[in-house]
């Protein structure tokens, strides 16, 4: 087995990791360190292409579960050893993170940071982030993805309780309790979901200690090759430990709450993180852990995961649509996002599960661009409440297009990226479900709804709201709002259009909303062979043969 | 038998004493005894480094005798007419406590913190008298002049003599001298606070009426089991539980009184009501010794207690243990929420824990002894260096320990909350720290013996209790500092290296356990 490590993935761990080490070691001289930063996460970006172009499709397809092994043991009295490979859906995992986290750092290049930190710190937490979820990705081993999953908690906690809630002008006092809440919600609902989850991977180990001839493992393979004898009755238990920490990681409604404190409170870039990938890990989770190693619980609790996730759908979108402030209404958003997420796995098809695959993909990249987009009217205006502004496409013509493009992405709008995942979502659903794919498919209409409403708001008619008015005039000015922000008075407003670093972080991101709406097969021959073995260790065939692509 | 039971006239023969095997435990005491005649006959002004190098020479010598017997191989066995039982777990056991009070010595030498010391036996009350308020010009003066009470090193040896008899011990008696041997230094200990000298002395007090209620329990278990199996020898009660035809009640009303001592002395709620206080009041290099220690040899008593004497019934009592389990975790947790003193955080911190040792505890299985062990060597370490980072945090009036003066501690001395946030995180149990580890061993193990139910009660518990680490991190990190906010003070070289020995192992122990784990499952007990 260990004739050919491949150490790819360690590299792509440890480069972040040791990156973020020195930007500290940096941090008497900022420019530098976020230089240097910038600099480690595009060499990862670099590394993570040439993973992309490792890994091999038709090896994938010949039914090699895993690529690009690296493979040594840790601790020999637990059985656990440091195992890493790919699958297809690892690996675009990784691919998005990888894309992510630069633009995140040319999104946060400005920022105003709360007082007393330095820059240092957060894109040192940021490059922590990446390499703990490179890890949770290429972690086949479960203990070790249990580790992976745990430590990822620890930066994301500094990033919102030490950098969060910066991004509002306005003095308040009772801002800086509001976001160490956050953080600490954030902190222990992560932590309580991780400890139950814990039961379940001792119990795991308990398990296969009785079962393999080998004693307890945490091997991934050999924990799937026993499945399928482990009782039903075992792999409830085992599942719902499992089931609690993804669907508080995901979150699914009820569990769903954490995320939009944490998400209105993170700076923008750390949200872009925690939404964009670190919420990604539990449907991740579903697919690599629950499914397969559990198919018969999976199977039997389905409907319940169903009825959660068409809940959160309807939910979710209905508070997106009453929300006034506007990071929270991403957040919401994004937890409707994942109840199509969860419905695409559970309902057990290839194509549902391609989708779901490639929605994570998506939504990553089309949630990131509106979070992104949201903190750059934030930093205009100094304020989160969508109700603050009005009109803004009089001034700021770019940022109300790239928003509108990124609304329109995140409604799953026929050539963005969105609709080709939620299509395959619903019609992939459909054979199996046909109730719960009904009522996820009025979700969209919401989203059509909250994202148009909030548009509409923020971004057209005229110039109105606090925000904008304040940015204006002085005090006692009666000039024209309109006349002050587009003539004259433009010099002093805070209201310029999209400046070219922020033109840089998002054309990106925009290229990529077209190319994957246009072009997704790429992505999706990765994904495809994974998402085949994947349906066979659930041990399902497809309801209706011949319709996958 | 033959050591208790001798016929009237008979010729005494001297028992077999293996030296080599208990030579530790002869370096120990003996050193202990030489501290105190050093205290008698050496100059005032020499004390201090005398005892220092004699205390840490002992421990080094005895560490040395201790690995040099270890890998010599000799096989398990009982010496001493079988009274003290040197086997595996001892020897593991042995090891935690030396390293231990290696750091925790370390702690009580310090002169840097606190200037002189931080103990004195006859000084005014309030840090102020003869020797001036403590902190000016002219306290230093004196204090570098007198030096620091000296006796506290001599009884730290005593003490830890004590701990290491108590969990070697073969049978109940010597078990019961060995208690009264760590206990007696320890209850003076905790009254030697240079600062705060009224709680202080009133923990010692608690710490003695309480400590001495437990000997006693511990003593009429004894005699109720001497009754029920006419031996006090741990494999002869073994024995009669299988085969005696006496009525159980002695036996369990024995093994009840029993364990209520050893719980006490671990701290396991709901004996634990003097933990507080004492942890609260004692000198904090002693609390940080003390909670360390004891816990390690308490729960070595109660494994080879539980396993050797009453392992093959333990289907009878273990509905019990479980109960005290969950009543000490739930205790720890939820009392530890509403804590304002860091040092009383820590000693819920300590009770919740000894709920989750006490799991591994009542396993009785291999898995469970290793990794209960494992457990308490991670879980002495982490919890020395958290004393031993308190211990540096002060105003003018001494440590800080009220929660509300540690915020901001991040921005004044980034390294301090660094280490601080790590050593909590491993007693919160995040993975990548050796309390991490610890809890997946002892949790594994408790599954593996079919005690889910107690496993999720600890995960919730874990859960519980990580929000009142968190909370100390929240104020450390995001709340700005107050303006008259406590100082770090620059700890000197003793408490540095307690500290950095503290954090490597708990370190160390997260990512790269296998070696300590291996050790701890060298083999069973010998009796």
């Amino acid at each position: 087995m260990n004739v050919s490590q491949n150490h790819l993935l360690l590299v792509l761990i440890l480069v972040p990791l040791l990156g973020s080490v020195g930007v500290v070691a940096l941090r008497a001289n900022p420019g530098t360190a976020k230089l240097a930063a910038l600099g480690v996460a595009l060499v990862e970006l670099v590394l993570t292409a040439v993973t992309w172009f490792s890994y091999s499709v038709s090896a994938a397809a010949g039914g090699t579960r895993f690529q690009l092994v690296f493979d040594v043991p840790w601790i020999p009295a637990f059985g656990t050893r440091i195992t890493l490979g790919v699958d297809g859906i690892a690996l675009v995992m990784i691919a998005l993170t990888a894309v992510l986290v630069p633009i995140v750092m040319g999104s946060s290049w400005a920022d105003k940071l709360p007082e007393g930190r330095t820059a240092a710190g957060f894109y040192a937490l940021l490059l922590a982030t990446q390499s703990t979820l490179v890890g949770v990705f290429a972690a086949t081993d479960v203990f070790l993805f249990y580790v992976f999953f745990e430590a990822m908690l620890i930066p994301m906690y500094f990033l919102i309780g030490r950098f969060g809630g910066a991004d509002v002008r306005s003095a308040d006092a009772s801002l800086s309790p509001k976001r160490q809440y956050a953080a600490v919600k954030f902190f222990l609902y992560s932590l309580l979901g991780g400890l139950i989850m814990l039961g379940s991977v001792i119990g795991l180990y308990v398990v296969s200690a009785d079962r393999l001839p080998g004693g307890g493992t945490f091997a991934w393979a050999d924990l799937q090759a026993m499945a399928a004898t482990v009782p039903e009755s075992v792999q409830i238990w085992l599942f719902l430990g499992f089931f609690v920490a993804f669907a508080i990681k995901a979150p699914l409604v009820p569990l769903h709450t954490w995320l939009p404190d944490a998400g209105a409170e993170a700076p923008i870039g750390a949200g872009v993180l925690l939404v964009g990938v670190l919420d990604k890990v539990a449907t991740f989770g579903f697919l690599r852990y629950c499914l397969p190693l559990f198919p018969a619980a999976s199977k039997s609790l389905a409907p319940l995961v169903l009825v959660l996730a068409v809940v959160g759908i309807i939910y979710a979108a209905l508070l997106a649509v009453g929300q006034d402030d506007m990071k929270r209404f991403v957040s919401y958003t994004s937890v409707a996002h994942f109840g199509f997420i969860a419905l695409g796995i559970f309902a057990f098809s290839t194509q549902a599960f391609s989708g779901a695959v490639l929605y994570m993909v998506n939504h990553g990249i089309t949630t990131g661009m509106l979070f992104i987009a949201v903190g750059m009217v934030i930093a205009r205006g100094g304020s989160r409440l969508v109700s603050d502004y009005g009109g803004l496409s009089a001034v700021t013509p770019a940022l109300a297009g790239a928003f509108l493009i990124s609304g329109l992405a995140s409604l799953a709008l026929p050539g963005t990226n969105s609709f080709v995942s939620e299509f395959l979502v619903l019609i992939g659903s459909y054979p199996r479900e046909p109730v719960y794919t009904i009522i996820a498919t009025v979700g969209i209409i919401f989203a059509a709804l909250y994202v148009l409403w909030v548009y509409q708001r923020v971004f057209q008619g005229p110039l109105r709201g606090n925000a904008v008015m304040a940015s204006v005039s002085g005090p006692g000015s009666v000039q024209s709002p309109t006349a002050a922000l587009t003539g004259t008075g433009r010099a002093k407003s805070s209201f310029t259009d999209l400046d070219p670093r922020e033109v840089a972080v998002l054309a990106p991101l925009v290229a990529l909303v077209f190319l994957l709406g246009f072009f997704p097969g790429p992505v999706l021959d990765v994904i495809n062979p994974s998402v085949v073995s994947t349906m066979q260790e659930v041990g399902l065939a497809d309801p209706v043969q011949g319709v996958a692509r | 038998m033959t050591g208790l039971v001798l016929a009237q006239g008979a010729p005494i023969t001297a028992p077999e004493v293996a030296y080599f095997a208990i030579s530790p435990l002869l370096v120990v005491l003996g050193a202990a005894c030489a501290g105190v005649l050093v205290e008698a006959f050496v100059p005032r002004h020499q004390r201090w480094a005398a005892q220092v190098g004699l205390t840490l020479l002992a421990l080094v010598t005895a560490g040395v005798l201790l690995v040099a017997y270890a890998r010599g191989g000799a096989p398990a066995a009982t010496t001493l007419a079988g009274a003290i039982s040197v086997d595996s777990p001892t020897l593991f056991l042995w090891g935690t406590l030396l390293g231990l009070t290696v750091a925790g010595v370390l702690l009580i030498a310090d002169r840097s913190v606190e200037p002189g010391g931080a103990f004195v036996t006859d000084a005014a009350a309030g840090g102020s008298g003869r020797s001036g308020p403590v902190g000016t010009v002219q306290d230093r003066i004196t204090a570098g002049r007198t030096g620091m009470q000296t006796e506290v090193l001599p009884l730290t040896l005593f003490a830890l003599g004590g701990m290491m008899t108590f969990c070697a011990a073969n049978d109940l008696l010597t078990m019961f001298v060995a208690l009264e041997v760590l206990s007696l230094p320890l209850y003076l200990m905790c009254g030697l606070a240079r600062r705060r000298r009224l709680l202080s002395q009133e923990a010692a007090v608690k710490y003695f009426l309480l400590g001495a209620f437990a000997s006693a329990f511990f003593l009429y278990g004894v005699a109720l089991l001497y009754g029920y199996a006419g031996s006090v020898r741990l494999a002869d009660i073994a024995g009669a539980s299988v085969a005696s035809q006496r009525s159980d009640t002695l036996l369990f009303g024995g093994l009840a009184l029993l364990v209520v001592g050893l719980l006490f002395k671990a701290a396991v709620g709901p004996f634990h009501t003097w933990t507080p206080d004492v942890y609260q009041g004692a000198p904090t290099p002693v609390t940080a010794f003390m909670s360390a220690a004891t816990k390690v040899a308490a729960f070595g008593a109660i494994l080879r207690v539980l396993t050797v004497a009453f392992g093959d019934s333990r289907w009878e009592w273990r509905g019990v243990l479980w109960a005290v389990a969950i009543a000490s975790m739930v205790i720890g947790a939820v009392i530890g929420l509403t804590q304002t003193d860091v040092k009383r955080m820590v000693a819920y911190s300590s009770i919740a824990h000894a709920g989750f040792i006490l799991i591994g505890a009542i396993a009785i299985t291999e898995q469970g002894l290793s990794g209960t062990m494992f457990y308490l060597l991670s879980y002495g370490f982490t919890s020395l260096a958290v004393f031993g980072v308190i211990s540096l945090v002060r105003d003018a009036d001494g440590e800080a320990t009220h929660l509300s003066q540690w915020a901001g501690l991040a921005k004044r001395s980034p390294l301090v909350a660094g280490v601080m946030t790590f050593l909590l995180l491993a007693l919160a149990g995040i993975p990548l720290t050796s309390g991490f580890t610890g809890k997946f061993a002892v949790f594994s193990a408790a599954l593996a013996d079919g005690m889910a139910p107690l496993v999720v009660v600890a995960l919730i518990a874990s859960a519980v209790a990580a929000f009142f680490y968190l909370r100390v991190i929240v104020l450390m990190y995001f709340s700005e500092p107050a303006p008259d906010g406590p100082t770090v003070t620059v700890p000197g070289a003793f408490t540095t290296a307690a500290i950095t020995l503290g954090v490597l192992i708990t370190l160390l122990l997260g990512v790269a356990p296998t070696l300590a784990l291996s050790w701890a499952a060298g083999g069973p007990f010998v009796s």
